[in-house]
């Protein structure tokens, strides 16, 4: 390895970099370069049974090609998956970040009391582990024991089944938004407070009320940080898997193909079928290339864009 | 911010907006704290937020399922988060601190390969990392969740931003000049004055690893191992049936939270998505 010299700005110091840098490379190499570099090599594979199947012997991975991907692709459960976290994913991301935008520019404005507390108690459900948020929603769906359906009924709505078909999908909707708008209202938050406040006193002077001032100035500030929270939120919800696993014990209208994710765990280790898996893995992982290459240039751009 | 109230009247809209989302979002604690005190028979017949008469039976009841099975549970979700973390924010705060005051060759491309990590669905890794531990003889041991949870790309990043802002350059310059060494740069110099992004770091990855679902579902057969929300899964999924194990769920999932929300009261002024300040201000 060559030193590097040119544009001494930062130290160049021999070995030392390379050393701190070598447990995040070996552990990046281990966890993820080498999972990741094995899964297209499974996906093209597939057990092949002779005689009885029984014994090692009559158990040979053979070469498949692109078969894997092939029933993947035309697994008709697969894309019902994909319709349903698309819907999912477009109501989370709707109504998760239209609050929390809600909620930032409220706290940031001078005019609200009690703001800290409201803070704190938005964002606790951050604390609350997907699992727990699901189970504690999850009961409260339950018309034994849940104060909802008595609120429900006073409003003139009889037996609503939270957990029906028809219904599941907002009922996990609400769970996500739930545990998810308090992470990112303070991202935005904290985004607004580094604004300098005479920046706002220009629009007051020219006549702007709060809103038009939150409208004008602030929403386009917030832009990259809207669309880091966006990609990151596509990201996350595109793989859920804890919450509708987390149903399905409480409600039959959950298949264990509910998420395209939930899929591939069933295919692996519920019918042991790992290379079908690694192809269906992989699909998944094409389609959310798209949102994953456009934080990439952002990251780079905002952070790093004027230090080189 | 002292003249707020002298120059704009109080908002009431507004106050009532952001009061009726802590509400929403206090909702299912204050439940499970109201529900968590009720004996079975109150469960299903009380109001849904009048307290009962249960907890000390509940927790006696949760305590003496299957052996206690439940603290081992809390014992080895503190031990994977509180270990994962740590590790979590040594390895970060190295990559971070060389990425940012060193220049060397293959930096950017190390940076951008490690970052590229972000990117990787978990979804895509799940399987194979199984399968790799598995034939490394790890798979349903401690390591298994341990190992793959200390590299996270995200807090390489934070890192980074935070050791460009809260490193003077200057400051390490004086330290080579004066003699000092590399490492006793790191630890006099950079730990140091790293110190508030590093706590900030720590915090974020032992939530992501106290909070983890997938992995160690993935990981673990064994439930002496699992950590609690493998392990409330299962309890729920055996329980779901059988609405006398109900309260064995809800005081599981309160436990379950307690610490986390003390974790998060008392270290309020460390949660903070942005690093690039260069100090923690509360």
């Amino acid at each position: 390895m060559t030193k590097a010299n040119r544009g001494a700005r930062a130290y160049s110091a021999g070995a030392t970099p390379y050393l701190y840098l070598a447990p995040a490379v070996v552990l990046f190499t281990l966890f993820i370069a080498a999972p990741r570099g094995y899964t297209p090599d499974l996906s093209l594979r597939r057990v092949q049974f002779s005689g009885l199947g029984l014994g090692k012997k009559s158990r040979t991975e053979i070469f498949v090609g692109l078969d894997n991907y092939r029933t993947a692709v035309a697994d008709g459960e697969f894309w019902a998956g994909w319709l349903r976290v698309l819907g999912y994913a477009t109501l989370v991301l709707a109504l998760m970040l239209g609050l929390a935008l809600v909620f930032a520019l409220l706290l940031d404005s001078a005019r609200v009391r009690l703001a800290r507390f409201s803070r704190i108690a938005i964002f606790l459900p951050y604390a609350v582990p997907g699992v727990v948020a699901t189970l504690l929603w999850g009961f409260l769906y339950l018309p034994s024991l849940s104060p909802i359906h008595g609120t429900l009924r006073a409003f003139g709505f009889d037996n609503v089944d939270l957990l029906s078909p028809s219904t599941v999908m907002f009922s996990m909707v609400n769970v996500a938004i739930w545990g998810g708008t308090g992470f990112n209202m303070l991202v935005l938050y904290t985004q607004l407070r580094a604004i300098p406040r005479d920046y706002y006193e220009a629009a007051r002077i020219d006549g702007a009320g709060e809103l038009a001032i939150a409208l004008r100035v602030k929403v386009p500030i917030l832009a990259p940080a809207l669309v880091l929270t966006t990609v990151f939120s596509i990201i996350a919800t595109i793989q859920v898997f804890t919450e509708p696993m987390t149903l399905r014990p409480i409600s039959n209208a959950v298949s264990s193909t509910w998420s395209p994710l939930m899929k591939v765990y069933r295919d692996a280790f519920v019918t042991g079928d790992l290379y079908s898996a690694a192809a269906t893995s992989l699909v998944i992982a094409a389609i959310s290339v798209v949102p994953s290459l456009l934080f990439m240039r952002l990251v780079r751009r905002q952070a790093f864009g004027e230090e080189r | 911010m002292t003249t707020k109230g002298v120059r704009r009247p109080l908002g009431l809209a507004p106050t009532a907006v952001l009061l009726l989302g802590a509400l929403y979002c206090l909702l299912p604690v204050c439940w499970v704290l109201a529900a968590s005190t009720k004996t079975r028979g109150e469960l299903f017949t009380t109001n849904a937020f009048t307290p009962g008469t249960g907890f000390f039976s509940n927790i006696a009841d949760l305590s003496e399922y299957r052996d206690g099975i439940f603290w081992q549970w809390m014992a080895n979700t503190a031990l994977y988060a509180g270990v994962g973390a740590l590790l979590s924010t040594a390895v970060s705060v190295l990559a971070g601190y060389a990425l940012a005051k060193f220049r060397f060759f293959g930096r950017n491309v190390i940076f951008n390969v490690l970052i590229g990590g972000i990117l990787v669905p978990a979804v895509v890794l799940a399987v194979p990392q199984y399968l790799l531990l598995a034939k490394a003889g790890l798979a349903n041991t401690y390591w298994a969740v341990l190992l793959p949870s200390i590299l996270h790309p995200y807090s390489i990043y934070l890192a980074r931003i935070y050791a460009s802002a809260a490193i003077p350059d200057a400051l390490l310059e004086a330290g080579r000049i004066d003699g000092a060494g590399e490492n006793r740069l790191l630890r006099v110099v950079a730990v140091p004055l790293m110190l508030p992004g590093m706590v900030t770091i720590f915090l974020f990855q032992f939530v992501a690893i106290w909070n983890n679902f997938l992995l160690p579902f993935i990981m673990l057969a064994d439930d002496e191992r699992f950590p609690l929300t493998v392990g409330l899964y299962t309890l729920l999924a055996t329980g779901a049936n059988q609405p006398a194990l109900y309260n064995l769920v809800i005081t599981g999932a309160l436990l379950s939270i307690i610490p986390l929300i003390a974790l998060f009261l008392t270290m309020q002024r460390y949660w903070r998505t942005d690093l690039s300040g260069g100090s923690v201000k509360s």
